[in-house]
């Protein structure tokens, strides 16, 4: 189990294997270990430290959005935690297929 | 590897990587005919405009395409009773020095008529461009290169898109020409991209450009962001944007040109292809990958570079598209469409640099006359939608 970290400042890393709870490699720009929590799928992040509501998430070195709640480390970082500054609509989306839940088809 | 290749010299003083005869249709209803024409035809490629009522952007867009350095001659046909005019694009292609005709299909019969009509013309215009275009030496300094991403993953920003943008650098420092677009998927980094502008005027370029397309995506209420990119990973606009502007590598940018502008002088340029403020209030800025396309070919792009993570099967007329995926499974399970794997920079096998220069040498064997895989397979999908942009007035006004 991997993830990657592509900038020393961010606070949470990318999944390149789906990921399970225990120890999991982080290579890239600061390499370390990441107790995961939760099962996390590929491509998706976990949160390198513990995050708190209203803190910026950072990816690239830049902010790329908020805690929406409070996000202790080895956490699953997707929709339903973390919030862009911009985009409103994406708070309503399926957090696990990103299918709209909006508008119904009737 | 040498880092040149004999390219076709046109009159006009651009260097071309293919020499084709570009069919373009003036309204929806000559496409058939138009398509027709093209069918089991090489070297014969088709792009055209579906609307009958005419549309600036849609008609400077196919002005750029008909001169385009990879276009050595132009058969336009259209059904007559149309407002984009086929003699004034043929006109105009021929003022540049290309072999231009052009016809209505009421003036000659019927689809079958029309259709071996314009096949006579392409087979002559093929012999002519054959027999009489200029062969020269060309190098990364005649290159200009642009790049998209579409069905992007979080592969695309960890390694798909960077290891383009090293290879932009690489050619940009070669004195060749980058092409970056997607100003919408630059929303929320307004002072990363500000800081990047190589002088005064570029920074208040990308700064009205960027205030544009965040009004723009503010008032539509679209971001570009899909469910495919929020399955694949990706939470917020924001993130999908550093990973897409990461494909600009990480030279000054010279400045911005809107649709159907080429760059001024070499470097890295970006286009902005969002539309401008207008009545109509037309035209959504990314309908769909192939439109993106068609506005960098539009920009003089002998070469596309298309990035994606989930995977893509589209490819380009006119210029060769050769598709980067930085997600290795997406590679081996769609290998017969992807032409570069960068997943080797996740695993460790590669570095950025070396993925970088493999990816370079392909790129030169490519416009040495080597074919992309979407080549191979055919595909030419293009997307001329109506569409507004403040630009200069038409100075060949195309309407009879």
């Amino acid at each position: 189990m991997r993830g990657y970290i592509i900038h020393p400042d961010d606070n949470v890393a990318t999944a390149l294997d789906p990921l399970e709870p225990g120890s999991t490699r982080v290579l890239g720009a600061k390499a370390g270990e990441v107790t995961v929590v939760e099962t996390i799928r590929e491509g998706h992040k976990v949160s390198l430290v513990a995050i708190p509501k209203g803190a910026p998430v950072l990816k690239y070195g830049i902010r790329i959005g908020y805690a929406s709640m409070n996000i202790p480390a080895g956490h699953w970082v997707h929709l339903h935690n973390l919030r862009s500054d911009y985009d409103e609509r994406s708070q309503t989306l399926d957090g696990e297929s990103g299918a709209p839940t909006e508008p119904v088809y009737v | 590897m040498s880092d040149s290749w004999q390219g076709y010299l046109r009159p006009d003083g651009r260097k071309g990587i293919r020499n084709l005869v570009l069919v373009i249709y003036t309204v929806e209803c000559a496409s058939f005919v138009a398509h027709a024409i093209g069918r089991d035809e090489e070297d014969v490629h088709v792009i055209g405009f579906p609307g009958c009522y005419d549309n600036p952007y849609a008609i400077r867009l196919m002005l750029s395409l008909a001169r385009h350095p990879n276009v050595g001659a132009v058969l336009s046909v259209g059904l007559g009773c149309e407002y984009t005019q086929p003699a004034r694009i043929a006109e105009i292609a021929g003022k540049s020095g290309r072999p231009a005709q052009h016809f209505f299909i009421q003036d000659e019969g019927g689809t079958r008529s029309s259709t071996e009509k314009g096949k006579a013309i392409v087979h002559k215009l093929r012999e002519q461009i054959r027999t009489e275009v200029q062969r020269g030496p060309m190098g990364l300094a005649d290159l200009i290169v642009g790049c998209e991403c579409g069905g992007s993953d979080a592969s695309s920003g960890l390694a798909g898109n960077p290891v383009v943008g090293r290879f932009f650098d690489h050619l940009v420092d070669a004195g060749g020409t980058a092409i970056f677009e997607e100003i919408v998927e630059a929303i929320g980094l307004k002072h990363w991209l500000l800081a990047r502008g190589s002088d005064p005027d570029a920074v208040q370029a990308l700064r009205s450009t960027y205030e544009k397309a965040e009004a723009y995506c503010r008032s539509v209420r679209q971001y570009s962001t899909s469910p495919g990119n929020f399955a694949g990973g990706l939470t917020t606009i924001e993130e999908k944007s550093m990973g897409a502007v990461a494909k600009s590598g990480s030279r000054p940018i010279q400045g911005v040109i809107k649709v159907a502008e080429s760059p001024p002088r070499p470097g890295l340029w970006l286009l902005d292809s969002v539309p401008d403020p207008h009545f109509m209030q037309f035209g959504y800025t990314n309908p769909n990958d192939s439109e993106g396309l068609m506005d960098l070919l539009a920009a003089g792009c002998q070469l596309l570079l298309f990035v994606t993570g989930r995977g893509s099967v589209i490819g380009s007329p006119i210029a060769p598209l050769l598709k980067v995926t930085g997600n290795s499974r997406t590679y081996d399970r769609m290998e017969e469409d992807m032409d570069f794997n960068a997943g080797a920079i996740l695993s460790g096998a590669k570095t950025l640099d070396e993925a970088a220069d493999d990816l370079g040498s392909l790129i030169v064997r490519i416009a040495s006359g080597e074919t992309t895989k979407p080549e191979r397979l055919g595909h030419r999908e293009y997307f001329i939608p109506y569409k507004h942009q403040d630009t200069p007035s038409l100075s060949a006004g195309c309407r009879a």
